[in-house]
């Protein structure tokens, strides 16, 4: 069997399980930055009043 | 609790796929033609089957946006269309690996490929377009045309090889069967996806809310 086969391989199921753990690692950070900018916000808003 | 919920079920995915993955490399037999490199279609299959059920849902949510003019539909329709993305992603760039090694060639400009890649494009548009639930039910169409491709045009692309489309029995049971438990991980991680996404469409709204509020004091 071509060795390239099998070297192919591995990089198709690495893209598979490399792309969607980028895609969760983005949504984790966006969930934290979006969590922090609501907190602050809300301080602001209780410092305000 | 919801968090709790979300954690477990992203847990079972994860468990699920890790189990996939080890029958996969290890359990299943190679593929008489075309050897080890097949088994990129446990995962390239299942991907596209994931981003169509996104599109889908992104379809429904942005019929009930429109006939209910419920943001939380909006919401639901673009948190979808982020997802599917990212698993219409992973189809298309295995199916290059895989077509690079049998086909000799990375691209074929053939119906099936062409049209996934606009589908793809079409809903990045409308992800980018942001409420715009219109666009999202008029892209339903190029998921449709891509689904149908490989029987309505000949393509390089290889023709439908499940048994639910062809009424044969066209592939091993066994490699059969992995194809739809992974594809049943990988829409359980779609789910806990989605409803990760759709929180943080909620926290923009209320940071919208606040932001509002504090130009106004």
């Amino acid at each position: 069997m071509d060795s390239r086969n099998i070297q192919f391989m591995f990089w198709g199921l690495a893209v598979a399980w490399g792309l969607l753990a980028i895609y969760v690692v983005m949504l984790a950070a966006r969930e934290s930055r979006l969590q922090k900018q609501l907190d602050s916000l809300k301080r602001m808003l209780e410092e305000k009043q | 609790m919801e968090k709790n919920i979300r954690l477990g079920i992203g847990a079972m995915a994860g468990l699920l796929l890790l189990r996939n993955l080890y029958v996969i490399l290890f359990n299943l037999p190679d593929e008489m033609e075309q050897g080890p490199i097949y088994r990129i279609f446990y995962y390239h299959l299942p991907a596209y089957f994931t981003a169509m059920c996104c599109y889908m849902t992104a379809l429904v949510a942005s019929v009930l946006y429109l006939t209910k003019r419920n943001l939380r539909y909006d919401a639901i329709a673009m948190s979808a269309t982020e997802v599917g993305l990212a698993f219409a992603a992973v189809n298309l760039i295995t199916g290059m690996i895989w077509g690079r090694v049998i086909w000799g060639i990375w691209w074929a400009w053939d119906a099936r490929l062409t049209w996934a890649l606009i589908c793809w494009l079409v809903y990045f548009g409308y992800q980018r377009a942001k409420n715009s639930a219109v666009l999202s039910i008029f892209s339903f169409v190029s998921v449709a045309i891509t689904y149908k491709a490989i029987e309505w045009w000949r393509t390089q692309h290889p023709g439908p090889v499940l048994s639910f489309r062809t009424g044969q029995q066209l592939i091993d049971p066994e490699m059969e069967r992995m194809l739809y438990t992974n594809f049943f991980a990988l829409a359980l991680l779609a789910f806990v996806m989605v409803t990760v996404r759709l929180n943080q469409e909620n926290l923009q709204r209320q940071i919208d809310g606040l932001r509002r509020r504090a130009h106004a004091l």
